[in-house]
């Protein structure tokens, strides 16, 4: 008896094959098997599933998420993660190394593939550490963590402070080809920010995290990556003029890749005020100059993807002083709903979304999704392009209710999802 | 008003109110007994994570010259040391019954994270680089006294605006009125107030040019090491305050200073212990303006 599921009558779109039209996608045995003109005969063979009035895409790729497991189970665990990952229409999500211990060990990958495998409700793709414990100082050892299953090399969090350590690991990862992934910060320069320095800053009287802070990384490490000729991923872009930096680096032909998340081009500095501690997120929320250079990134593809920067934190640890407070947002159940909301200012179409949320990730961590093509993997998002809902965080499947989004209206999410082949309607979540 | 959280927020109404009651208990601290019992039976704690002589001391006068209970609460003889979080810390307080909390906190913000989560009122005794509302009020009542009025004046405010409380909130304040704000130092220490009707001098000649008021800052020797300017020395040379450069105020200018003084930093002696200087009477002020705070957030948080 063969294993065939048929997603009818929707939106097809695929920027893999320029694909945008209505029909009918068939998936079998866990792979995409066709896609055909939309028909009303209903095949006795196959379940099908109506998605008339429905988007349907390749799964999403998150390349940037903190699951949190092992050792902050608190705040997030592989299950509870790739659960909200579900919900947000991600099939595949990456997992960042800061977890205790670090993923800068094959035996810390190998851990975290199997607990995915185990308890995971979507595709994990490790990220290990640049360095060892994060530390900044001795590489880790990449190639045996390649071997174990990440896709990237990040010491997400924390940038890798010393240029020679990163230059370094740029020439390292020729051996091997894979991209490294920078949190751009100076430390220095950040000292003890904790929001945008500007003149919301001092008016709360919290100290400033200068523009500066990111751009000077994102620089070196443009330089550095150039000049080994090694690949480099930019994470998390906030600023304008980290916008500037890399359009004029992808100019000239340096092999750099960039993302930003929604809370970037979405919201600014002013969600500061009162405190609030949920708007709390390292690189900081920025002005809408910002916002407004970030959107051009995106439509002219200086920006390739939109990750979320998943960053879960317990209620507990977000209730306190806006200093101690950690950074961070759970983004994954919003990401879409905000990301959609650049498809209907025109920044963005359908097939560009499809490509920064799914193909272009796929394609800068070498993997097999992102497309519906015949023989690729069935991942993939049915989406209600119409749906409108509020964002509440007692909904959230994320341990991690810290969004400063609650209460925004969205509109489009994520009916369903086929995870490689397994058809789970996301309503019924 | 439920609470004092900072001088940003709150009303001009808010400010003269204060301001007119400070007059009242003015009066009452140059009689020979000094107590009244305006708020016999409440109960007030003082709240400092942060250490603290003369703020709490004028506090603590200030809450027992009403009268009320007075629990003192510091860090070391805290729970905070045992890892118990700010809040389980406030909350377990309140539930002794406390009609006030003052606090002191090095995080700004904490304050107003407190006024969110608490019934008692809330004042606001300095919270990180933010604001220090009573220390601006105080130092308006003490305008007032020698000017009369708090319009129409030029105000030089000079040091380290940046990380300075008390610049904030008397720049705050000072905007409810028709004075002239001028903030005065090096580039990094004083910040755009965007919205806010100041104008800026790095040096000190133009600034303090046909001043009313000479209002200086404390240097924290902890800026220098972090690379703000490079020395006490030479600080004290472009930007301290002495004889000299007080003649380019107006002859009648009063030099004020929130204390602890630095003498021959910001502030030469021969300035500080002049007839200018009413940094002794600013002291004397806190206490009525503490009084005046404390009576009216009683009186309007009436459980």
């Amino acid at each position: 008896m063969s294993n065939k599921l048929i997603i009818k009558n929707g939106r097809v779109i695929d920027p893999s094959q320029n694909i945008d039209s209505v029909c009918d996608l068939v998936i079998e045995d866990c792979k995409i098997s066709d896609i055909i003109p939309a028909s009303a005969n209903a095949n006795s063979s196959a379940a099908v599933i109506d998605a008339s009035g429905m988007m349907v895409m390749p799964g999403l790729i998150d390349m940037h998420a903190h699951l949190r497991e092992p050792g902050f189970e608190h705040k997030e665990t592989i299950a509870s993660g790739t659960l909200a990952a579900i919900k947000g229409g991600f099939t595949s999500v990456c997992a960042m190394p800061n977890t205790n211990p670090v993923n800068d060990s094959a035996t810390v990958t190998t851990f975290i593939i199997k607990r995915a495998m185990k308890r995971g409700s979507c595709s994990v793709y490790p990220i290990g550490a640049i360095t060892k414990g994060q530390n900044g100082e001795e590489l880790a050892e990449m190639g045996m963590m390649l071997e174990a299953g990440c896709v990237a090399f990040s010491d997400d969090g924390r940038p890798v402070m010393n240029a020679l350590v990163m230059k370094r690991a740029f020439e390292y990862s020729k051996a091997f080809g894979f991209p490294l992934i920078s949190h751009c910060e100076d430390m220095n320069l950040t000292a003890n920010g904790v929001m945008n320095e500007g003149s919301i800053a001092t008016l709360l009287g919290l100290a400033g995290i200068p523009r500066s802070s990111e751009e000077t990384i994102v620089s070196r490490d443009i330089m550095l990556a150039e000049e080994a000729g090694a690949r480099l991923h930019i994470a998390h872009v906030s600023t304008k003029g980290s916008v500037e930096i890399i359009r004029r680096a992808k100019d000239r032909g340096v092999k750099v890749t960039a993302e930003t998340c929604p809370h970037y081009f979405t919201t600014t500095e002013e969600m500061v005020i009162g405190y609030n501690t949920n708007a709390k997120v390292n690189p900081p929320l920025r002005c809408a100059d910002d916002i407004a250079a970030i959107k051009q990134g995106l439509r002219d593809g200086t920006i390739d993807v939109i990750a979320t920067d998943h960053a879960p934190h317990h209620a507990d640890e977000k209730l306190l002083e806006f200093d101690r407070a950690p950074s961070g947002i759970s983004g994954l159940e919003t990401a879409l709903g905000l990301s959609l909301r650049l498809v209907d200012e025109g920044v963005l179409s359908y097939a560009d979304l499809c490509t920064k949320m799914s193909l272009a990730p796929a394609r800068i961590l070498g993997l097999d999704k992102g497309t519906l093509k015949k023989g690729a993997c069935a991942d993939v998002v049915i989406i209600d392009p119409n749906r409108e809902y509020s964002v509440s965080s007692d909904k959230f499947l994320s341990k991690g209710k810290n969004t400063p989004f609650e209460g925004m209206t969205l509109k489009g999410m994520p009916a369903a999802v086929v995870v490689k082949g397994k058809y789970i309607n996301i309503l019924e979540l | 008003m439920k609470d004092l959280v900072s001088i940003r927020e709150i009303s001009k109404e808010n400010i003269e109110s204060i301001l007119s009651t400070a007059a009242s208990f003015k009066a009452v601290l140059k009689r020979d007994i000094k107590k009244v019992p305006a708020l016999r039976g409440k109960t007030v704690v003082n709240l400092f994570f942060e250490p603290s002589t003369r703020t709490k001391t004028s506090f603590e006068l200030a809450e027992k010259r009403l009268s009320t209970d007075v629990l003192n609460f510091s860090v070391p003889t805290s729970s905070v040391v045992k890892g118990e979080t700010l809040l389980d810390t406030v909350r377990t307080i309140e539930s002794y019954g406390v009609d006030c909390i003052v606090i002191r906190h090095s995080s700004s913000g904490v304050p107003h994270f407190i006024a969110k989560n608490s019934h008692a009122s809330v004042v606001n005794a300095g919270d990180g680089t933010n604001e220090h509302p009573t220390q601006a009020l105080l130092d308006a009542f003490s305008i007032l006294e020698r000017k009369d009025t708090l319009d129409g004046l030029r105000i030089a405010i000079i040091g380290d605006v940046h990380h300075s409380r008390v610049a904030k909130s008397n720049i705050y304040l000072f905007s409810n009125y028709k004075s002239e704000i001028r903030l005065i130092g090096p580039p990094a220490l004083i910040p755009e107030f965007k919205g806010y009707n100041v104008s800026y001098f790095n040096s000190i000649e133009e600034g303090i040019e046909g001043a009313d008021v000479v209002m200086m800052l404390r240097i924290q020797s902890e800026r220098m090491t972090k690379g703000f300017f490079p020395s006490t020395l030479e600080y004290a040379n472009l930007w301290g305050l002495n004889r000299q450069r007080l003649k380019l105020a107006k002859k009648d200018a009063i030099v004020m200073h929130p204390g602890p003084l630095n003498r021959g930093v910001e502030i030469t002696s021969d300035v500080a212990d002049s007839g200018q200087s009413i940094i002794l009477e600013q002291v004397t002020n806190g206490l009525a303006v503490r009084m005046a705070v404390m009576y009216l957030l009683g009186r309007d948080n009436e459980q």
